[in-house]
């Protein structure tokens, strides 16, 4: 079963939805040293998720994704080191706004083609926000970026310490929150409708769905969860570089959700868990091989196993049930 | 006046040597991507692999420069028609996400490759002594290898125009971009021609790697640093069309040896925004086939 | 309703090229309020396209649409079909991963403005689930509910395209070729259906079936080369010798 939600199936959050909180609740208690990659996961997973709106369920292409985390960690970045402020809370919130504004003007642009020149649109406005980034020197701190950013403790209370407790914490009710929104949007009416999008365009039209509007606003809200996710990397770090505008992370981003599994939520769960922490494990010891290995990575879900871990598991355990 | 005459001079010469590298590689991507309607994002892998083999050749095995880059062009070509057969030919009606994953993939891949030789330093171009230093033309002092690589290309763009124009190949080429199943319905073998295609493309992609590793370095990020220029020179110039791409790949190699020059804290901002604005003036690119 | 209402479709001059082929040839057609009305012509005449163009799916070359004496001509296939415009697809057009349940419920929400609702589920929307069952039940389709419409054989999936025309609750509905690959026990079924629909629903069928056309409609038009040939009542076309010697001309048709 690769979609949920739609007018045919229930939406009780099942068992397994509960997992991926159990597992992050315990790695709190039991592997204090690991929380600031738990963190590092938990922002990633909240990116990809933002990705699969837009690419699972809408089924939008895109190669700039990193443009609005890009914004979002960069906005953090700003209001902290030039506006001088510091509330976790105030820059999430104009972080999530920068990033939906500048999702809606670009999707206004971007979502008016379609194929090859909509892919091209992607990765020029990237490429684009990039050289801002590195030469807007004055507002950016450009190819050096903007170190020393400052969090105010959260509710005047919790410091974001050196071990990363507080920001594991702060990143994982964020995403707990943005989470049970999304899952919201996924089984409601105007999710059915994304699938639909992505199914079969032609026939939404013919339905009397406006179909670039819809794109427009999910791929405004995807704009927006980006951007707190953003946010979220420049707090949890206390900086921000220009490395979150990267192709890298577009492909990054791109490569954690499929290893996942597209357009089925926990998809965005499983792939940067498993991608982030492959990467702390190998990437440091063998660069080299760490992308030849993603790179191949690549190659066998394209050729084999398009669902991802997902996927996979899901054909593993119907074979299962069968014998 | 006379130093901004002569910026002048040296801008455009420098931008016609960059533009004419930049067609070289990116017109096989334009004609693949017309023909087979395949994203390929690792065109910028051929062309890199052309770099590769040309500076391990020279520096390594002493094989001279032209017998390299003869090298470069056949070797690129006969992998990529390895790679063809066995892995893009089983996404042709994949759709573009899979496409667009699996060349991310060889992406990856290549740049570990390249990792694996060179480090994170750039493949040194090992030049013959006769391609060094300068030739005086028109009272001014012009590098030996740039004239030689504008005239070089410039026959290469012409022996291909030809072809395309003049030859049965040329022929089934154009009308299979026209319409592919047409062309199939008049008995084209569009499997075989996809094959020749895309591996003359890839060839003439790795010949301009080798050729341009001066101004493009051949370092390991190359397929994804230059990804943004060889897929705007296509998508600019218009998919399937051989002049589109030649005219947007001399514009963008003008501009932005331009920019560099004139006004370089813009860096590279005015041709992605001209980018953005020609493909929403015009999403098919100046002189795309397909609407 | 006089017969000089305003008819619910028009066009007027209605042309369409594709390079050099032309297939819609200064198209003049009415289709009245509650007509039942049928395009008939020879493969490749041009019916499908003419309705693509009816619905905004194509842009028409020139020439002008108008529907209940509004022009349409460049309004989007949204705002037409929000207007009461539905159609079938000749191709089956349908979501294949969804279940059947999903294929019409999709289509009632738009037509019931919910689309755009983001909280709360959609499985809970009972009123359009109750619908769009209603009419998977009225093909004869109550079982397949909740099959994914993939799994289901192509004659059901042509049953499914008319279930999510019905729930569009149309004032206007063009059919093309709903019959085709549907087997014959079913056909019937669909010629039921459409006998029940309410009279002040304008319907326009394309169809080669000639015996299901002269048993539906009351009114043809021939389209042959995308120029209208003729048009009159069933009678009139049966008895026509150009009508006749363009079907046997080109071999009867499939
Ligand atoms: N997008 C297109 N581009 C070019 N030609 C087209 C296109 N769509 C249709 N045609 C051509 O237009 C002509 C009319 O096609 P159309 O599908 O409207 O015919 P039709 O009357 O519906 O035929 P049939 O009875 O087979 O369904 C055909 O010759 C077809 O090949
Ligand atoms: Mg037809």
């Amino acid at each position: 079963m690769m979609h949920s939600g739609g007018y045919a199936r229930g939406s009780r959050i099942g068992v397994l939805e509960i997992l991926p909180w159990l597992v992050a609740i315990a790695a709190f208690f039991l592997l204090p040293e690991y929380l600031s990659l738990g963190a590092r996961i938990l922002i990633f997973i909240l990116f990809t998720l933002s990705l699969d709106l837009i690419l699972g369920y809408a089924g939008i292409i895109t190669l700039g994704h990193s443009v609005f985390l890009g914004l979002g960690a960069y906005t953090a970045g700003i209001l902290s080191v030039k506006a001088g402020i510091h509330d976790p809370f105030l820059q999430l919130i104009a972080g999530a706004a920068i990033g939906a504004g500048f999702g809606a003007i670009t999707g206004a642009v971007v979502l008016r083609t379609k194929d090859l020149t909509q892919l091209m649109l992607t990765l020029a406005i990237a490429a684009i926000m990039m050289e801002v980034g590195n030469k807007a020197n004055w507002l950016t701190g450009g190819a050096d970026g903007l170190p020393g950013v400052q969090v105010n403790p959260l509710f005047g209370v919790f410091e974001f310490d050196f071990i990363g407790k507080t920001g594991y914490v702060y990143c994982l009710v964020v995403l707990f929150i943005v989470w049970f929104f999304v899952r919201r949007m996924v089984y409601s009416p105007f999710g059915a409708m994304l699938t639909g999008i992505r199914e079969n365009t032609a026939r939404m039209h013919a339905l009397g769905a406006p179909v670039y509007k819809r794109l427009l606003v999910v791929y405004t809200i995807s704009a927006g969860i980006a951007g707190i996710a953003g946010v979220l990397l420049t707090q949890t770090t206390q900086s921000v570089g220009l490395n979150v505008l990267s192709f890298e992370i577009a492909g990054d981003v791109l490569v954690m959700l499929i290893l996942g599994g597209v357009g089925r939520i926990y998809g965005a769960f499983v792939g940067p868990t498993v991608y982030l922490i492959a990467h702390d494990e190998l990437a440091k010891q063998f660069p080299e091989y760490w992308s030849f290995g993603v790179g191949f990575l690549l190659l066998i879900v394209v050729f084999f196993a398009r669902g991802g871990i997902l996927g996979l598991i899901d054909k593993i355990s119907a074979r299962v049930r069968k014998s | 006046m006379q130093a901004f005459l002569s910026s002048l001079v040296s801008v455009l010469f420098h931008g016609v040597a960059y533009g004419m590298i930049l067609y070289v590689i990116s017109v096989g991507l334009s004609v693949t991507m017309g023909l087979m309607g395949f994203v390929n994002l690792a065109h910028g892998v051929f062309a890199m692999a052309g770099g590769l083999l040309l500076s391990t050749a020279m520096g390594r095995y002493g094989v001279p420069f032209p017998l390299a880059l003869l090298l470069a062009f056949v070797v690129v070509a006969v992998a990529s028609v390895v790679l063809e057969r066995l892995l893009y030919s089983k996404l042709y009606s994949a759709g573009e996400l899979p496409q667009v994953l699996f060349t991310m993939g060889l992406i990856f891949m290549s740049i570990a490759v390249a990792r694996y030789l060179y480090g994170t330093q750039a493949a040194p171009l090992f030049l013959p002594d006769y391609l060094k230093g300068q030739i005086p033309l028109f009272g001014r002092d012009f590098p030996t290898f740039r004239v030689v690589l504008i005239i070089f290309s410039g026959l290469i763009v012409a022996a291909l125009w030809f072809g395309v124009e003049r030859t049965r190949w040329g022929a089934m080429v154009r009308a299979a971009v026209d319409n592919r199943d047409m062309a199939q319905s008049v008995g084209i073998n569009t499997n075989r021609l996809f094959m020749l295609t895309f591996a003359l493309g890839s060839g003439l992609a790795g010949l301009g790697g080798a050729l341009g590793s001066d101004i493009l370095p051949v370092q390991s990020t190359y397929p994804l640093e230059n990804l943004v220029y060889f897929m705007i020179v296509v998508a600019v110039g218009g998919l399937g069309s051989l002049s589109g791409p030649f005219i947007a790949a001399l514009l963008i190699g003008i501009a932005d040896t331009a920019t560099k020059y004139w006004l370089p804290e813009l860096g590279a901002f005015l041709i992605y925004a001209a980018t953005i604005a020609v493909l929403l003036w015009r999403p098919q690119g100046l002189f795309g086939v397909r609407s | 309703m006089s017969a000089l209402a305003t008819p619910a479709l028009e066009t007027q001059m209605l042309c369409k090229a594709f390079g050099a082929l032309t297939v819609a040839d200064d198209i003049n057609f009415r289709l009245e309020q509650g007509a039942r009305h049928a395009l008939i012509g020879p493969n490749g005449a041009g019916k499908t396209t003419f309705v693509n163009m009816l619905t905004g799916a194509l842009p028409s070359s020139s020439g002008r649409i108008f529907m209940n004496g509004e022009d349409i001509t460049t309004m989007s296939q949204a705002a037409r079909t929000q207007r009461g415009l539905g159609r079938t697809f000749q191709i089956t057009s349908l979501f294949r991963s969804l279940p059947a349940l999903d294929n019409v419920a999709m289509g009632i929400a738009e037509r019931e403005g919910v689309a755009l609702r983001m909280w709360k589920p959609a499985s809970g929307y009972s009123a359009i689930r109750d619908e769009a069952m209603s009419h998977l039940e009225k093909m004869g389709l109550r079982d397949e509910a909740l099959t994914v419409v993939r799994d289901l054989p192509y004659g059901k999936q042509r049953l499914i395209e008319i279930a999510i025309a019905l729930g569009l609750k149309p004032k206007a509905l063009l059919l093309d070729e709903p019959a085709a690959g549907v087997p014959s026990i079913e056909s019937g079924r669909i010629l039921d259906v459409l006998a029940e629909l309410p009279k002040d629903i304008a319907i326009l069928i394309i169809e080669h079936d000639m015996e299901l056309v002269f048993r539906f409609a009351e009114r043809i038009t021939v389209l042959v080369q995308g120029a209208v040939l003729t048009e009159g009542a069933p009678d009139q076309i049966a008895n026509d010798q150009r009508v006749r010697d363009v079907y046997l001309g080109e071999g009867g048709h499939d």
